[in-house]
């Protein structure tokens, strides 16, 4: 094998925000710890106490990426943002059970189209063409990168798809959950090379993760 | 488009500058007489053809990233090659018709409408080699030494290298009895190991539970030399080509470490990426650093079959552009020899003298910019007593 000395050291993406914090905690139960002044928010490669263990700070929708081109061995992004990737390369192996929410369609109630096509907003353009063809029906989708709450109420769509945890943005902008379109958690990605080339190293990595993830 | 972005290149379609374009050529003809010394011998496949015969595979995939036109001639669908092996099926089992085992190499640009890869290329060029007539280990093994050598040969080392069978997953879905919409989707699952997923999905096929946890073993079927007894411990009350593919690979890893010992075997019983027309064992080559396989091939018996002669075949391909940007070797930059604008005939003689040697002479034009240093040259020729002479450039 290769001898140069940063081969044995497995780098982790991981999504910035809830996803982070919940992962943090995974891992310490896995005795991989993130010293407190590492996490300052501005360092992006955090260090561990493990020097064969790394961290990267990322964009969820970059997670995929930095995987599938093997610039990270290992990832933890929501399903949502796996939903919506359409590269090749990545395993999705174990299910961590964090970070949970449902990803669910909203709108107005009382207030759906019934005799023409719907309009809906949402970040989830795949995820929300496929729901919708599913169940046989067309809808226009309009793309938005945030407060897709306001959609329905400035009258820019009928409905909107987007993460739901407690429901309280919703009922605040007066919105209701009409359908749900998924179950939504964290992932742990592979890079199908890496598995393959270092799978010595990573399969055990990964199999704590599996005893550690929080299933039900 | 402004003048402005008048030079952009389509994304995915790239040129080759002298430096790229010397190493491709330097080593396109070095493989390919590798490649003759085993026997291979080289066909040129038409760029187009009629689709019919370009996408013979199950390949929804193939499909997708063939460029198409309509022939004006005869109105029939046209695809641009965005792989060979279809060519190459054709040509053995329709033009030559040879009974002996027939080998083939090609090498040529495809085209895909989709950006794939590391480089995002939509027009990498394939380099590939297909061993037809024989069905065994025997053929199996050549045709991966074949590629170790390729590699090798650019200066590629720490190869890992992946087995599989596609026979095996086949066979234990449908006889776990599984319809084809559920085998195909239980693949794509099994593609992306997105277990969780996975499990629902078999626990929602109502299968008697043997085969339920049969194929969700099968999920976790990688992993080094000692897979391979779980593997057989695993699988044992299926039918029994299954545990005779296992012995098929395990076989031939056994013959590929003899010839190459220095190399890492990895075995995935699950992988099925990127296998279009594959049907028997699969092979692949991972480098580290690289997120995905750098060559990949194996055995697709009854290819040929549309064409009207079915036969066993294996080969592999690769992409010539991307090993250009990984391999560790690069090639000196040639070195010229400048000649002064003279009309002189002995200079003439003299610089054709030198041509045929191999050398490389560059004539100075008449008002020309530039030395001899900016035309790479470290020589030049000087006329001394009456004789042309090359000298060092000072």
């Amino acid at each position: 094998m290769n001898t140069n000395s940063n081969i044995n050291v497995t780098t982790i993406a991981v999504s910035k925000g809830r996803i982070l914090d919940e992962c943090l905690s995974l891992l310490a139960e896995m005795g991989v710890r993130v010293a407190n002044e590492d996490l300052d928010g501005r360092k992006l490669v955090l260090p561990t106490n493990r020097e064969d263990v790394r961290l990267l700070v990322i964009r969820a929708t970059d997670v995929p990426t930095f995987v599938q081109y093997g610039a990270a061995e290992l990832g933890v992004v929501g399903k949502d943002t796996l939903m919506e990737f359409t590269g090749d390369g990545i395993y999705e192996p174990v299910d961590l059970g964090i970070a949970k929410c449902r990803l669910m369609v909203a709108g107005v109630e009382g207030k759906m189209p019934e005799n023409r096509r719907m309009r809906v907003a949402t970040k989830y353009l795949h995820t929300t063409r496929r729901h919708f063809a599913a169940k046989g029906q067309q809808v226009e989708l309009i793309k938005l990168y945030g407060s897709m709450e306001l959609a329905p109420m400035m009258g820019l769509a009928d409905c909107i798809v987007d993460l739901v945890a407690s429901g309280d943005t919703l009922k605040a902008n007066g919105l209701v959950p009409i359908e749900h379109v998924a179950d939504i958690s964290s992932r742990l990605i592979v890079n199908k090379a890496a598995m393959k080339i270092k799978s010595a190293t990573l399969k055990p990595l990964i199999e704590k993760f599996r005893l550690t993830a929080k299933n039900p | 488009m402004s003048s402005e972005d008048r030079w952009l290149l389509p994304e995915g379609i790239e040129e080759s500058l002298p430096d790229e374009a010397a190493w491709l050529e330097h080593y396109r003809r070095s493989l390919l007489d590798m490649f003759s010394t085993w026997g291979y011998e080289l066909v040129i496949t038409p760029l187009i053809e009629y689709l019919d015969s370009l996408l013979i595979g199950p390949s929804d995939d193939l499909d997708l990233q063939t460029f198409k036109l309509t022939d004006q001639l005869t109105g029939r669908m046209m695809g641009v090659r965005a792989d060979m092996t279809s060519q190459v099926a054709r040509i053995d089992a329709h033009m030559l018709k040879r009974e002996a085992p027939t080998r083939f190499c090609y090498l040529g640009t495809v085209l895909h409408t989709r950006p794939s890869g590391r480089d995002l290329t939509r027009s990498p060029l394939q380099l590939g080699a297909e061993l037809y007539g024989h069905a065994g280990v025997d053929s199996d093994v050549e045709v991966i030494c074949l590629m170790l050598e390729t590699l090798k040969l650019v200066g590629i080392e720490n190869i890992c290298l992946d087995l599989g069978h596609v026979g095996i997953y086949t066979s234990l879905m449908r006889q776990a009895g599984l319809n084809a919409e559920q085998q195909k989707s239980l693949q794509a699952l099994l593609q992306q190991r997105a277990l969780p997923e996975y499990e629902q999905f078999l626990s929602a096929c109502s299968l008697e539970e043997e085969w339920q946890e049969i194929l969700m073993a099968l999920s976790d079927l990688s992993g080094n030399e000692g897979m391979l007894d779980s593997a057989k411990k695993v699988l044992q009350n299926t039918n029994s080509s299954v545990i005779e593919n296992i012995n098929y690979v395990e076989e031939l890893s056994k013959r590929v470490m003899q010839r190459s010992p220095e190399i890492q075997i990895h075995f995935d019983f699950a992988a099925l990426s990127g296998y279009r027309y594959q049907n028997g064992a699969v092979f692949a080559a991972y480098i580290s650093g690289q997120g995905e396989q750098i060559a990949r091939g194996g055995r697709y018996d009854a290819i040929g079959e549309v064409f009207g002669r079915s036969r066993p075949a294996t080969g592999f391909s690769l992409d010539l552009k991307a090993l250009a940007k990984i391999s560790p070797h690069a090639l000196q930059a040639i070195q010229g020899i400048f000649a002064p604008n003279d009309d002189d005939p002995q200079l003439h003689e003299k610089i054709m003298q030198l041509r045929a040697q191999g050398e490389r002479v560059i004539c100075e034009l008449s008002g020309q910019s530039g030395d001899a240093l900016s035309m790479q040259c470290n020589r030049i020729l000087n006329k001394e007593k009456q004789q042309w002479i090359v000298k060092e450039r000072k």
